[in-house]
């Protein structure tokens, strides 16, 4: 399996050297082709789309207000049926954690609720990266943010979790380390009908404190740490996608340190807060041994 | 532009034009610039279409999949990815002079 050749961003874009989040929106393009219409949220995504009468992109793009992703992609797909093209065109939202986890929350939750017909993918760099790196629900236990300085207080909020309570047909989390998985994802999401949610962690370079070379190496330690957990639910099927198999056994896993200590936004993390790590990673992978085990 | 209220209706309705360098040209963020060294790159080498990792990984789609691969360096952002993402570490960053 290999991705296709076509391009839909052009070189040349706003987005930082080494964002993440561009090889992800650059995948995801390819895999759901030029017959995409995309609604964008205020974000890193907006300014990476261009400035006043040109844009970046080959496909169609709405920018729509702050807290209106969900209902904007509701609206795109009502007009789409309306002109019996719901089937010929990929309504996909692509917002940022800020504009996903906190912001546009409700948006989303009605929009889903509502069964519209399109992907919804939220890029998670952890903050709000646009503004200058202020905290966000997704943003994880003890960062630094502008808002945080002296580290955030409480873990990341567990988004695919809430999605999956709207019981919709499909959910996936994914990464650019491991692109042929998210292109795949993105492939299967284009043919279900319903709503399917995207969580896709995003390294940052300026934000997470890191080399803008390190984006990939990053993003596998992440992985490889069994901090981020790549895994498909599929109508309420459980499971784990293949970069992050071998991690359910906990002598697989790097230790987490290897991934905080490569970045700066995680630097003067105290002994007791590592552990607190440790502990909330165990406890992930445990429910999903549950999980794994109760459907078997 | 008077910003009257015709002007503010010619933006809310305007077409946006698709362009190549939307930010100008990228490559002057940086001063440091891949080379690649034919030698050593895989397709380079065994005239094979495979690994492709640096195509693959750039997050501005300045590579091309073609052999040997070749960079657009007036947009490449000199971010290092393809570099650090190389199975046989055919590419290094090399100072470039505008
Ligand atoms: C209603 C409203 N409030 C605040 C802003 C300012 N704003 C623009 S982008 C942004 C940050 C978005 O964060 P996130 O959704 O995580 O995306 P990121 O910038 O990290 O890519 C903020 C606060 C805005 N444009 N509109
Ligand atoms: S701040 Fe982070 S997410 Fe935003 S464009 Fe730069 S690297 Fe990408
Ligand atoms: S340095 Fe970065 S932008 Fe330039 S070709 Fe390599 S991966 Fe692409
Ligand atoms: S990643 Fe290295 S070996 Fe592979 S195609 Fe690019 S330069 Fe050649
Ligand atoms: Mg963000």
């Amino acid at each position: 399996m290999d991705l296709p050749e076509e391009e839909f961003i052009y070189p040349g874009t706003r987005a930082c050297a080494g964002c993440g989040m561009a090889l992800i929106y650059r995948i995801a393009l390819k895999a759901l082709g030029a017959k995409t219409l995309v609604t964008v949220p205020a974000s890193c995504l907006t300014v990476l789309h261009g400035m006043q009468g040109f844009c970046s992109t080959k496909v169609s793009v709405y920018h729509t207000p702050f807290a209106t992703t969900g209902a904007s992609a509701s609206g795109i797909v009502a007009s789409l049926e309306d002109k019996g093209l719901e089937n010929e065109i990929t309504v996909l939202a692509f917002a940022g954690d800020g504009g996903t986890t906190d912001i546009g929350i409700q948006a989303l939750s009605g929009a889903v609720e509502r069964g519209t017909n399109f992907i919804y993918a939220c890029y998670d760099n952890e903050a709000y990266m646009n503004t200058g790196v202020q905290r966000s629900g997704s943003t994880p236990y003890g960062v630094k943010t502008t808002t945080t300085p002296e580290g955030k207080l409480s873990h990341k909020k567990d988004m695919p979790k809430i999605l999956e309570a709207h019981g919709i047909p499909y959910i996936a989390t994914g990464i650019a380390s491991y692109p042929l998985d998210l292109f795949e994802k993105f492939k299967k999401a284009r043919t279900i009908h319903g709503s399917k949610y995207f969580h896709i962690l995003s390294p940052c370079p300026p934000g997470w404190g890191y080399d803008p070379k390190d984006t990939i190496s990053i993003g596998r330690l992440a992985v490889q740490t069994g901090f981020w957990i790549l895994y498909e639910i599929e109508n309420g099927i459980f499971k784990l996608s293949k970069p992050s198999s071998r991690y359910l056994d906990p002598l697989k896993r790097k230790p987490i340190e290897e991934y905080l200590k490569a970045q700066k936004r995680f630097s003067e993390m105290t002994q007791q807060q590592i552990k607190v790590y440790k502990v909330y990673i165990d406890n992930m992978w445990k429910d999903i041994k549950r999980r794994i085990e109760c459907q078997n | 532009m008077k910003n009257s209220k015709k002007d503010y209706q010619k933006i809310l309705g305007s077409v946006q034009k698709p362009v190549l360098g939307e930010a100008g040209k990228t490559g002057t963020w940086s001063s440091k610039k891949p080379h690649i060294d034919l030698n050593t790159c895989i397709p380079a080498k065994s005239g094979k279409s495979s690994c492709f990792n640096c195509w693959l990984y750039c997050p501005e789609a300045v590579v091309t999949r073609t052999i040997p691969p070749q960079i657009d360096l007036i947009h490449c952002k000199g971010c290092g990815i393809c570099m650090e993402e190389c199975p046989v570490n055919a590419i290094t960053m090399e100072e470039v002079k505008y």
